[in-house]
């Protein structure tokens, strides 16, 4: 390497036009195009008995109205279960539009097409739809009481029983010296990016084209999806995810309803088609994640090491199962943590409920299974009066023991092997950061001021970069510029800055010469997309390898003319050099103009490569067998399973007992993701994980109320952070390179949130001796914890009381 | 359902440009600036006023232009993100500090609330003694209205004091790392 850039805090690339207002976001793009506007079920559960558009038809500037009459083919029939499995026994999707029955406030029964988005939703409110309505469930302990059903022909509302077990549970329990039994739960967040989802379509009648944009982390999918729905060749289908305001998971779920109805109605009016969601219609109409409810019951020894585990959960899956049960699997095996547990056995029940859907929100059942773990760690530690790290140290995986195998089976198929890493360098850094010793201290000046203080901690390991692969294609162009594609999206994560630091990096070019594209199918057709904090890892390593592909290329060419051997040459600033001797150069771009034999010089740079301006060797043709013209390579990157990236949390919060409100006043974070491309966008990434992880602990939460109705869909109610909810966050960094990819490079995307409610949770019964077992917590709720008489208390609160009195 | 009687003619500086247009009654200023006028950097997060992302100065004042009618700045002089930067007088643009700070601080990350940031920012480091050093309540107080979902808001704040700290006049005492301003943003 001779540009040195990779680990380097560069800037990024991307702000440039960002901070100008230049950015082209979804709702940017097709200034004349024809407005959607949807028509929504107001209903939690109804049989739809009727729909009349009759009022609707006079609305000057209405162009079309569909329903579910009007969808032919594929379109008619359910959409996706992108995910399959076979424990998921019971899948159900809904359809583009409704058919018939509605199962979640917000789902899409018409679609009305106008000239501005005003008109299109004039029109929708004058059409009147008829319901009858059904019993509704809402929450997990609704749905597993069976009592009603949410689709009538799964009364237990079971979609999925997902179970995996290392050994006899039963004994390896039956046979431990101490054992714990409690129920815990976790309730709803949601991804909220700023920008809603958003859909706009070309059709080009002329060569029977369509160009679809869309607000999404996953273009190639979306695109093979449109295909296959509106029964187009594939090649006729071009999707590109433009400059994208966030994503965190809802929008790598594929295709939504409106990604195939705006098309369709592109193509049936012959007229540019657009959509953006409004922020009501994301609450309702888009995804949630987290809620479970947990009974766990753990056996250990005296001294706190674990003997077994037997974790039973249930999780709401919402209405429907588009995206499988990947959030389940996952809380199921990332549950374990950093730590060695002999016997494991987890089962969980995904049921359906009468609410918007549940699939990957940040974390991704991390969170959940982390809460489960790390609580568990918290009541062994409380019973038997050990410090909560001690506990923890005790029951770590040691740093010579990788790879660490759980005998589980992971998201992507492939066993939880973990590759790399220091559990218990990432505790001992995390006790140094937050002064854990100096608790007790700080617990008492706090208690002076007549403020509850407690801290708490929780560690995780997150499987990063799993398969199946990415690709990434790097050219260089006679100019100079070097072009890089790879098929994943970005949704601010920096990609186009931290790529170009890595093909920057391997092929010794200044990083202003590297252009990124990224989820352009017309750029690279071949993605997977951009979820479970894979995208350096995949696509990093995919584009590395394509620039080493392009390097020895270079190389080769270069030294057929300089005459020597491509082992001494070397690439520095985009100059091709012999080592050690100095005017022996050729630069990149050069040979570039000369990998690619010319018979037309169309500018000065292509003469050089012409057929009389080259000399060459007339025993050969002119591209070598095998070779081919052009300084390009193509490859991917395709894992034998996921790398596992690792940390520790600790928050310590302060309450006031007058008005229980809870300020988390410290928060530290030890965060070990391998080799780092670029340590100021990785700290970014930890920046707002931590944020929603305290968001999640403290201030969000889906308000469901017995009908089915969100209660607090907009930002006015639903408390998502502003900058003086968040903490300062003070961050400490281990690497542990992965073995298993070239760059030793594991995933950093969804690490902050993990540990925040199983930290936060801690804290807060550290304060106030009070059992949590319920999160998210409000100052209302935890004012009813404190005054309620039965409300269990731990046994350090206990202890605390008699050792103060 | 638009008419001559819900129609109005309006006259609108923006950015320092008088333009004029013709729009329902109704129209939002945050559609009329991005849908009417092309200027698509003023963007929508919520329309109910909540998350900041639309936030332009009317006559010099933040306001949420998902709540103002477009209608209502007629005869104002409105300011988007677009027009944050001034001219070089060479053909070119010098960005506002804060745009500066925002970059070199890592404080955007998809950057779609970031214009309603810039311009909230922009303003209230306007109304401030430049000459004093920013207070870490004035930084709250600043930031405290917009919502920003992928940062965490740390590098956020860290550029507002930056961009403080570069636009005192030359001469104060300060040890922000963009210092020499001028003082005239």
């Amino acid at each position: 390497m001779t540009t040195k850039l990779f680990g380097e805090p560069v800037r990024r690339r991307e702000d440039a036009r960002l901070i100008v207002g230049r950015g082209r976001y979804l709702d940017d793009i097709g200034a004349h195009a024809l407005a959607a506007a949807f028509v929504r079920s107001p209903h939690a559960h109804a049989r739809i008995t009727d729909i009349d558009v009759e009022g609707a038809l006079d609305v000057d500037g209405l162009v079309a109205i569909y329903t579910y009459e009007d969808l032919t083919g594929p379109m008619a029939e359910p959409l996706p279960v992108l995910i399959p499995h076979p424990q998921l026994h019971a899948p159900r999707t809904g359809y583009p539009l409704a058919n018939g029955e509605v199962n979640h406030v917000g789902e899409p029964v018409v679609m009305v097409v106008a000239t501005d988005r005003y008109v299109a939703e004039d029109a929708a409110e004058r059409i009147v739809v008829r319901y009858e309505e059904l019993p509704v469930v809402v929450g997990v302990d609704a749905a597993r009481s069976g009592e009603h059903a949410v689709h009538e022909e799964i009364p237990d509302n079971v979609a999925a029983r997902h179970h995996q077990e290392t050994g006899d549970v039963e004994a390896a329990l039956a046979a431990s010296a101490r054992t714990l039994s409690f129920t815990q739960y976790i309730e709803r967040s949601a991804c909220m990016p700023l920008e809603g989802k958003g859909v706009h379509a070309r059709w080009d009648p002329a060569d029977a084209s369509l160009r679809v944009y869309s607000s999404t982390q996953a273009s190639t999918s979306v695109r093979a999806a449109i295909a296959a729905k509106l029964e187009l060749s594939l090649e006729d289908v071009e999707v590109i995810a433009p400059d994208v305001g966030g994503g965190f998971g809802v929008k790598i779920v594929h295709p939504w309803p409106e990604e195939l109805l705006v098309p369709m109605a592109a193509i049936k009016l012959g007229q540019e088609v657009k959509w953006a969601e409004d922020r009501r219609e994301h609450f309702i109409g888009s995804a949630h994640e987290r809620q479970q409810r947990q009974e766990i019951t753990v056996g250990f020894d005296d001294d706190g090491r674990i003997t077994a585990l037997d974790v039973h959960a249930w999780h709401d899956n919402g209405a429907y199962t588009p995206y499988g049960i990947i959030v389940p699997i996952v809380t199921a095996t990332q549950l374990v943590g950093p730590y060695a547990i002999p016997v494991y056995r987890v089962v969980v029940e995904s049921v359906y409920t009468n609410t918007v859907i549940v699939t990957p929100y940040r974390g991704a059942g991390r969170p959940q299974g982390c809460y489960a773990m790390e609580r568990t760690m918290d009541r062994i530690a409380d019973l038997l009066d050990l410090d909560r790290a001690e506990v923890r140290r005790r029951n770590l995986i040691q740093a010579d023991q990788f790879p660490y195998d759980h005998h589980l089976t992971f998201q992507d198929g492939r066993p939880v092997i973990y590759d790399s890493g220091d559990y218990p360098g990432l505790l001992a850094k995390l006790e140094a950061l937050v002064d854990w010793p100096g608790i007790e201290a700080r617990r008492a000046e706090a208690a002076s001021r007549g403020k509850l203080l407690g801290a708490g901690m929780a560690m995780y390991v997150e499987g990063t970069g799993p398969g199946p692969y990415e690709g990434g294609h790097v050219q260089v162009l006679g100019s100079g510029k070097v072009l890089v594609a790879t098929g994943l999206t970005s949704q601010g994560q920096g990609h186009e800055t931290s790529f170009a630091q890595i093909v920057a990096s391997e092929l010794g070019v200044p990083i202003e010469d590297v252009e990124v594209t990224t989820g352009d199918t017309r750029r690279f057709p071949y993605a997977v997309g951009t979820f479970a904090s894979r995208a350096a890892v995949m696509s990093g390593n995919a584009i590395a390898l394509a620039a080493r592909g392009v390097r020895e290329k270079a190389l080769r060419i270069a030294a057929e003319v300089l005459e020597a051997s491509p082992d001494d040459l070397e690439i520095e600033d985009g100059v091709i050099g012999v080592r050690g001797t100095p005017g022996a150069s050729i630069p990149l771009r050069t040979v570039a103009v000369l990998s690619n034999p010319l018979r037309y010089a169309f500018d000065e740079a292509a003469k050089q490569a012409t057929q009389f301006a080259r000399g060459s060797d007339d025993s050969k043709p002119p591209v070598t067998p095998g070779d081919a013209p052009g300084l390009e390579h193509r490859d991917y990157y395709s894992p034998i399973r996921s790398t596992f990236a690792s940390g520790a949390h600790a928050a310590v919060v302060e309450i006031d007992p007058a008005t229980w409100e809870i300020d988390v006043v410290s928060y530290a974070v030890v965060h070990d993701c391998g080799n780092v491309v670029n340590p100021m966008i990785v700290e970014g990434q930890v920046h707002g994980g931590v944020a929603q992880g305290v968001a999640g602990a403290l201030y969000e939460r889906m308000a469901y109320d017995a009908d089915g109705q969100l209660q607090n869909a907009s930002f006015m109610d639903f408390l998502m952070p502003y900058a003086s909810e968040i903490p300062d966050v003070v961050i400490d960094h281990q690497q542990t390179p992965s073995p298993l990819n070239p760059l030793g490079i594991k995933g950093a995307g969804e690490a902050g949130v993990i540990p925040g409610t199983a930290a936060i949770a801690s804290a807060i019964e550290d304060a106030t001796g009070r059992r949590i077992a319920a999160m998210p917590i409000s100052p209302t709720e935890l004012y009813d914890v404190m005054r309620s008489p039965d409300h269990e208390r731990t046994a350090a609160a206990g202890r605390r009381a008699g050792v103060g009195a | 359902m638009t008419s001559v009687d819900t129609e109005r003619s309006i006259t609108v500086t923006v950015n320092g440009v008088p333009r004029e247009a013709t729009l329902p009654v109704r129209r939002l200023l945050s559609d009329a600036l991005r849908h009417d006028l092309g200027l698509t950097g003023t963007h929508v997060g919520c329309e109910h006023g909540v998350c900041g992302a639309c936030t332009v100065l009317v006559d010099g004042q933040p306001m949420r232009s998902c709540l103002v009618l477009a209608v209502q700045v007629d005869g104002a002089s409105v300011t988007t993100v677009e027009g944050l930067a001034r001219d070089d007088h060479q053909g070119g643009q010098v960005l506002h500090p804060v745009q500066e700070t925002f970059r070199e601080c890592h404080a955007l990350q998809c950057g779609f609330c970031t214009p309603g940031f810039l311009v909230t920012i922009a303003a209230g480091l306007e109304a401030r003694d430049k000459a004093a050093e920013i207070t870490e309540e004035e930084v709250d107080e600043i930031v405290g209205g917009n919502l920003c979902r992928c940062t965490g808001y740390a590098n956020i704040k860290k550029a507002v004091r930056h961009a403080a700290a570069a636009m005192r006049p030359t001469g104060a005492d300060h040890t922000g790392h963009f210092g020499g301003g001028d003082g005239a943003w």
